[in-house]
């Protein structure tokens, strides 16, 4: 598949010069793993000792590089001869299988959910029904299906913003690309008002804590899908994408579809058919 | 803002870098540029290189410790069982994760699939960087495990083992934080390698053209991906029920332990893959060349790695023949685990195919090819043996399964890192090795390691079990072999450090193809050692 494109990029005569993009050296790879340092430092020292002061510089360190590095790369993607067509290739190839990844990332979840649903009798209390028979859970139809239709809708509307952009219809891209990340925030404040309301302790068993693994590593995608729809709504303000050459866009736009189909697997799997006793309102 | 105007100025040196790349061919950075802040392969590899080597000297010591502990009964060399268990534990994490993986993926990888495939660099040059800076912080933490004596969980960190009760102290905490960021490194490492191959080989270069060790490199990636993301959804569901009070490994919150155990193996059989995969691409470089004919039957090698990739991950539960599953659960996984032996079949006998008839010569690297056949078909063999559930019910952690992966894992990886240090070290330095003191290398460790592992199957059949400190005196005596075997590859070890010091210090310079006709991948028609930049005019492969 990719020799094609391969070969519709590369020039078909020997001694030609190649189309790639060899960045200078750059400080923030060696400065965004000590952040993660930091970061993974301070989670252990905030645990065992209360001191947050590393896991609060990790955090800073982390964003700071992130938001340097990303900003290069910005500016490289406007950089004539930077980003040829075989690097935008490379660079699809590259968020697709970080999508990949983050996908197997969640396997590990459902594993874990899976595990309990189809062999309650693994769980080591002697229960032997799933949810346990402690455990009152969410109405599936109340916030989680309000959600669902959020989610979903903010698949449209940031498809929506997709044929805006091919059209180079600016203010329908801005708007449409606003309205998905008004979504993506509507979904997040449902999310905490639901944690807020729950019927369970974070602490209070498997039952809790497959849940608020789950839903909550969710809830973390969401947001960082929110912030990359985020740097996509300025970016498309200051006239950056063009309809042939949008790939910033649509990585945001993958990684939305991503986690609005992970939300599918938890609504359907956890929520309603993992739905045990409902917690009365 | 100082470093933003710098970073401004440097963006357009790098563009005009990038499109007048003749004018600038053989630039290097300073030091700090060039070592710190790197986006070049070679560099990137040479320091994973230099990395694998810290790994292995630490792991290794370890090892020695570990001989040393066992060569007599009622032993105190180690003074507490738990100093002993964080031993073994730092031991395994630091040789996998710390030393093989960085060669073999992040060494080998990063220097030869660019060269290989006719590409400038890989896709993502500072994804790169940052995946070898991820390393060293890993390794600080594994340490700082290892010498507060609190990750003795064993390198497959099951709960209850790895557990709050068990394991209360922040070193367990740092060992697991440090599978993260090796963890992330290696994602990150294993997505580049794919792009790359994918998108930057060279015109006409198909995948079916692409030679055996970008193959296997690949595959390796591919298993990456798709393996370690779940490791660590494991690792952060255990931290968790460590610090943050979730039970999903503790039976009294309603949790499963074999969940951990299923989790861990289906990343942790993958990991075993991962580890010899690219020592199977080297292998069959290196024969190929010292045999002057191409390899046998190259298709069938190459779809050999992928069906080990993809049978790879449906025999995970192999580990877990007596945690408990069910008897129909063990039938499948031992059917399954013994189909992996056609394709490796497919492998061995198309590399002594290769062999056959060819005109042979024994260099250095080859004895490493050689020796690698050696141990990984006796370590196969035994793999056969393991698989089945029946027997391994008898042999389950016991010194059989320990002599086993040392086999296949640490003795024929090893051999094959070697042997791609052999092969290739002049095209990395451009200076020649000491012929004779590679081959005094080899012997050593060929003796010193089956001395030690070959024995531990007696052991292991006998009913000595992994993982303790101490034994009965009936096992005394093959004990004593094997730890005299440890010290004969310590010894060897000493003697490659000083292959590696006459190597740097040679006045000898080698030619762009020193091995001659039987080399035939483009990364021989470079100089030694390359140009820092090489390709910058893409090859046309006919």
């Amino acid at each position: 598949m990719s020799s094609d494109a391969h070969g519709a990029a590369v020039p078909q005569v020997p001694g030609l010069k190649h189309p790639y993009h060899l960045p200078d050296p750059s400080p923030w790879p060696i400065i965004g793993a000590i952040g993660g340092f930091l970061t993974v430092f301070g989670i252990i020292l905030a645990a065992h000792f209360h001191n947050y002061a590393v896991l609060t510089a990790g955090g800073i360190v982390v964003l700071t590089t992130m938001f340097f590095w990303w900003r290069e790369v910005v500016r490289e993607a406007r950089t004539p001869g930077a980003h040829s067509p075989v690097v935008r290739l490379g660079l699809r190839y590259g968020m697709a299988l970080f999508i990949s990844s983050e996908v197997m990332f969640f396997v590990g979840f459902f594993w874990a959910y899976f595990n309990f649903l189809l062999f309650p009798e693994t769980q080591g209390n002697g229960q032997t029904v799933w949810p346990p028979s402690t455990v009152h859970t969410f109405d599936p139809f109340h916030l989680p299906l309000l959600n669902t239709m959020i989610l979903l809708l903010s698949g449209c509307t940031v498809t929506f913003a997709h044929h805006a952009l091919l059209e180079g219809n600016k203010k329908v891209l801005v708007n449409c690309l606003g309205l998905t990340i008004l979504l993506g925030m509507a979904f997040t404040t449902c999310q905490a008002i639901e944690y807020s309301h729950a019927p369970f302790a974070f602490t209070g068993g498997i039952y809790p804590s497959v849940f608020f693994l789950a839903t909550g590593f969710h809830g973390f995608h969401v947001i960082v899908g929110t912030l990359f729809l985020i740097v996509c709504w300025f970016r498309a303000r200051a006239d950056q994408f063009t309809p042939d050459r949008h790939f910033g866009f649509e990585a945001a736009a993958w990684y939305w579809h991503f986690v609005d189909v992970v939300w599918l697997f938890l609504f359907v799997c956890i929520y309603w058919y993992g739905a045990g006793a409902i917690a009365p309102e | 803002m100082a470093e933003l105007t710098h970073g401004d100025d440097h963006d357009h040196a790098g563009y005009g870098h990038a499109a007048h790349g003749h004018g600038a061919h053989d630039h290097k950075p300073g030091f700090v540029q060039r070592w710190l802040f790197s986006t070049n392969h070679k560099d990137i590899g040479t320091l994973y290189l230099g990395f694998a080597v810290i790994g292995g000297t630490v792991g290794g010591i370890l090892s020695e410790i570990i001989r040393a502990q066992l060569q007599f009964p009622n032993n105190h060399v180690v003074t507490s069982g738990q100093e002993w268990n964080t031993i073994i534990t730092s031991h395994g994490l630091l040789m996998i994760f710390f030393s093989v993986m960085p060669a073999l993926i992040g060494g080998f990888g990063n220097w030869f699939i660019p060269l290989m495939i006719g590409a400038p660099d890989m896709a993502f040059p500072r994804l790169n960087n940052i995946s070898f800076w991820l390393l060293p912080p890993a390794f600080v933490l594994i340490c700082i495990g290892l010498f507060m004596g609190e990750s003795g969980s064993g390198w497959t960190l099951y709960p209850p083992l790895s557990n709050a009760t068990f394991e209360p102290g922040m070193g367990m905490d740092c060992t697991l934080f440090a599978l993260h960021l090796a963890g992330a490194s290696s994602i990150l490492g294993a997505m580049n390698f794919i792009t790359t191959i994918f998108n930057m080989r060279a015109p006409g270069m198909t995948m079916h053209k692409m030679p055996l060790f970008v193959w296997s490199e690949l595959v390796t990636a591919f298993l990456l991906v798709l393996s370690i993301p779940v490791l660590a959804g494991a690792i952060t569901m255990l931290i968790c029920d460590r610090n943050f009070g979730t039970a999903f490994f503790d039976p009294a919150g309603g949790g499963d332990p074999v969940l951990f155990q299923h989790l861990f193996w289906f990343f942790g059989h993958p990991e075993v893959y991962i580890m010899i995969l690219p020592g199977f691409g080297i292998i069959s470089h290196v024969i190929s060349t010292f045999s002057k004919k191409p390899i046998f039957g190259y298709l069938g090698m190459v779809y050999a790695m992928v069906a080990i990739g993809v049978v790879g991950f449906v025999v995970w539960a192999h580990h877990m023949y007596i945690s408990g599953i069910d008897v129909d659960t063990r039938a499948y996984f031992m059917g399954a685990t013994l189909v992996i032996a056609i394709p490796t079949g497919v492998k061995i006998f198309s590399w002594i195919a290769t062999m056959w008839g060819g005109s042979i010569r024994f260099d250095t690297p080859m004895l490493w090819a050689i020796g690698f056949l050696f141990v990984f078909t006796i370590g196969g063999v035994t793999g056969v043996v393991c698989a089945n559930a029946g027997i391994d019910e008898m042999i389950h952690n016991t010194y059989y399964v320990v002599a086993h992966f040392h086999y296949v894992l640490s003795v024929s990886a090893v051999f094959s890192i070697f042997c791609g240090f052999y092969y290739w070290i002049g095209k990395m330095s451009g200076r020649q090795y000491p012929e004779f003191w590679g081959r005094v290398h080899f012997w050593m460790t060929f003796v010193g390691v089956n001395l030690t592992f070959f024995p531990q199957h007696f052991l292991g059949l006998a009913g000595m079990p992994r993982r303790y400190p101490d034994y009965p005196d009936a096992f005394a005596g093959w004990n004593y072999v094997s730890s005299i075997g440890a010290y004969i590859s310590g010894a060897a070890f000493l003697v490659f450090l000083y292959v590696c010091f006459r190597t740097f210090t040679s006045k000898e310079h080698v030619a762009d193809n020193y091995w001659g006709e039987g080399a035939t991948t483009l990364e021989w028609t470079q100089t030694s050692p390359p140009a820092f930049h090489s390709w910058l005019e893409l090859p046309r492969i006919k």
